[in-house]
């Protein structure tokens, strides 16, 4: 009728279904350039990287920009009404997650194209799958179509652990592979318990149909939903499912470690998304089934974190326990179902995603920072320009601070101020120190948690701050083994493609903290619709099938 | 028959944990496989057994689960086999390659220290 509108109405209308196809195509088209050309798929998969990052932003100004009525895009893949075929919802919290993916993925993207992407042929494919698994299992709206993105993330996940080679990493990359194909097993279980008794997979149509389940269906309910929950808590890493964690994450290389800091995030996701829509207030026998258990679950996890980051002595493994932490934050924080304390939990979602990444990058810059140690000095007249703080005089006339020490004028490496500045952030924003976003988000939970006066919220409220003191100690121990020890040797090498994801990943938590105010009113909005699943149902059910215009011409050719 | 579909499917479970459970990379890889065809018989069980029925729907036959057998699972069981054969294939690759590179079958890479 009006093309020129249809036309401009076309890209946004598959902007839900874009972050998903684009990898996928993307992934395709260099498989088909086979194992050569690896200049031209390092473009590509930029390329790509951005595009898709890109568009995740789009989506999330779609939803999040504007009222309560815009919350939510749906597309329909195959053009089916909503219960039978597979339905891809975007709302506030898949926006945000798929966001989030798209710039840990790029951060980790331009991290690996400074040498790790040459280790392997196919690095590059495995990253575009990892990426489509990423934003599919975020987009979805229907149970087993977020089976199928689970595993094509962790199907990529193995690929992508084992890049690299050697002992450590295939003997990590096998415990990996079979607890995940355990847990996937379980995953399956569970759904095929859930279209047991509810007949669908659709994820609003199960949370109205378990609403008016018979009394006899309830508890094979509760066992289904149970085991799917062992499935996503075995990623999301919470204890005593989380053993594999650590070993994994310090095995793998430096750039996939960073990206597999968002894959704890996909379980919690998993997690918020089906125990919200299936277990509300309003769900009779069954409302809030296992609150219990997340939150305790997730103040052990949180517990368990914090000391294993004490006691760990390698910077790879405390960066994973750091995981784990933040991991049991979330899970602790969520399970309360209160709409305030999500709110300041998904802004510490955002945070820690963000830092764990940095972190991860810069675990092998520092640790080549110490191999250099190591290794005999290569240039001896370098010496003079590295800085002495010990024995340094500071020269006549300078500024000097309350114990004597010059404020200015001492030459430090670049690279080593770098490295120090960005090390400094990250233990900030990890352990939740001001003035950076940990710290808003921290101080947000605690707030909320303040006025809860609940039992289970005030010993998340002293693990929260016990668990940054742990954190800002077993950070600051290894900060001084690294930068204080360090003196008379020449500093690390860094390039500049090595520096600028952490570079741009600390920046990230940085205007978090800056529009902190808007943030966390977007984060507010985000956790109000996750907690009335009532709209989100209504939107998903709403959603009509396009008619069928096209089919109208082939129809009159086929009578005669 | 509902009995016979769940005692295989128990023992098939049965035998699968244990074999995970066992220190052999081999084994693990046999109790896996043993896992997913238990599960791909739960899968199919749910929609509940019947013989001599069709997913499809015939003319002038009501289309409920007294004519027919519900087709959703058997979908859901031929993505889960290809997935699952799929994945068990990426551990038998992971498996002899840390066969090559430890020189041994244990899942850690190297034999317990008594």
């Amino acid at each position: 009728m009006n093309e020129v509108w249809s036309v401009l109405e076309m890209p946004l209308q598959h902007l839900v279904v874009a972050p998903v196809l684009l990898p996928l195509a993307t992934a395709a088209l260099m498989l088909l350039l086979g194992t050569r050309w690896r200049g031209l798929k390092a473009t590509l998969n930029l390329a790509s990287t951005v595009t898709g990052l890109v568009l995740a932003v789009l989506l999330l100004r779609r939803v999040g920009v504007g009222d309560a009525a815009q919350a939510f895009s749906l597309y329909l893949p195959g053009n089916w009404p909503v219960p039978f075929g597979i339905v891809l919802v975007a709302d506030r919290l898949s926006a945000l997650m798929a966001v989030l993916a798209g710039g840990v993925g790029l951060a980790s993207l331009l991290y690996a194209l400074a040498r790790w992407h040459q280790a392997g042929v196919y690095f590059h494919v495995l990253f575009q799958l990892q990426l489509m698994g990423l934003y599919g299992a975020f987009l979805t709206g229907d149970l087993f179509n977020l089976f199928v993105f689970f595993e094509v993330l962790l199907a990529a996940s193995y690929g992508l652990l084992l890049h690299g080679d050697g002992t450590a990493r295939v003997r990590a990359g096998l415990h990996y592979i079979a607890i995940n194909l355990v847990a996937s097993l379980m995953f399956l279980i569970g759904v095929a318990l859930l279209y047991g008794v509810a007949g669908t997979l659709n994820m609003a149509d199960l949370s109205m149909k378990l609403r008016v389940i018979p009394e006899s269906d309830r508890g094979l309910l509760h066992a289904g939903a149970s085991i799917l929950a062992i499935a996503f808590l075995a990623k999301a890493a919470l204890w005593p499912l989380n053993f594999w964690l650590p070993p994994a994450y310090a095995a793998a290389s430096a750039p996939v470690a960073g990206l597999f800091a968002i894959l704890t995030k996909v379980g919690v996701y998993a997690v918020l998304r089906l125990w919200t829509l299936c277990f509300p207030i309003g769900a009779g026998a069954s409302a809030m089934f296992g609150s219990e258990a997340l939150v305790w679950g997730g103040l052990a996890t949180l517990a368990f974190g914090s000391v294993s980051m004490l006691a760990s002595q390698q910077l790879a493994r405390l960066a994973g326990y750091s995981v784990i932490a933040s991991s049991g934050t979330l899970i602790a924080a969520l399970g309360f179902n209160q709409p305030a304390l999500s709110s300041g939990a998904l802004f510490y979602m955002a945070s820690s995603t963000l830092a764990g990444c940095a972190l991860f990058l810069l675990v092998e810059l520092l640790e080549r920072a110490r191999q250099v140690e190591v290794a005999p000095p290569q240039l001896d007249d370098s010496r003079e320009a590295l800085p002495f703080f010990v024995d340094a005089e500071p020269p006549a006339g300078t500024n000097l601070d309350d114990d004597e020490e010059a404020l200015t004028g001492r030459a430090i490496p670049a690279a080593l101020a770098f490295l120090g500045v960005a090390f400094t952030v990250c233990t900030l924003v990890v352990a939740g120190l001001p003035p950076l976003s940990g710290f808003v988000a921290k101080l947000a939970m605690l707030t909320t948690l303040l006025y809860l006066q609940e039992g289970a919220g005030w010993v998340l409220f002293a693990l929260l701050i016990v668990s940054g003191l742990a954190a800002v100690t077993a950070l600051l121990r290894v900060g001084m083994r690294h930068f204080w020890t360090l003196q008379a040797r020449p500093a690390p090498r860094l390039r500049i493609i090595e520096t600028l994801p952490i570079g741009l990943l600390l920046l990230g938590c940085l205007l978090l903290s800056v529009h902190g105010d808007a943030a966390l009113r977007y984060m507010r909005r985000t956790a109000d619709t996750l907690h009335q699943p009532g709209r989100y149902i209504d939107a998903v059910m709403g959603a009509r099938p396009v008619a069928p215009a096209e089919l109208v011409a082939p129809a009159v050719e086929a009578t005669p | 028959m509902e009995l016979i579909v769940s005692l295989a499917i128990g023992v098939m479970t049965g035998a699968g944990v244990w074999l995970v459970l066992r220190p052999r990379t081999f084994q693990v890889l046999i109790g896996l496989s043993l896992l997913s065809y238990a599960v791909n018989l739960f899968i199919f069980s749910i929609g509940s057994l019947a013989v001599g029925k069709e997913p499809i729907v015939k003319p002038g036959l009501a289309a409920n689960l007294e004519n027919y057998t519900d087709p959703l699972p058997q979908s859901l069981v031929l993505t889960a086999i290809v997935i699952g054969f799929a994945t068990t294939a990426l551990f038998l690759v992971v498996l002899l390659a840390l066969r090559g590179l430890s020189g041994g079958d244990h899942v850690d890479g190297q034999e317990e220290q008594p």
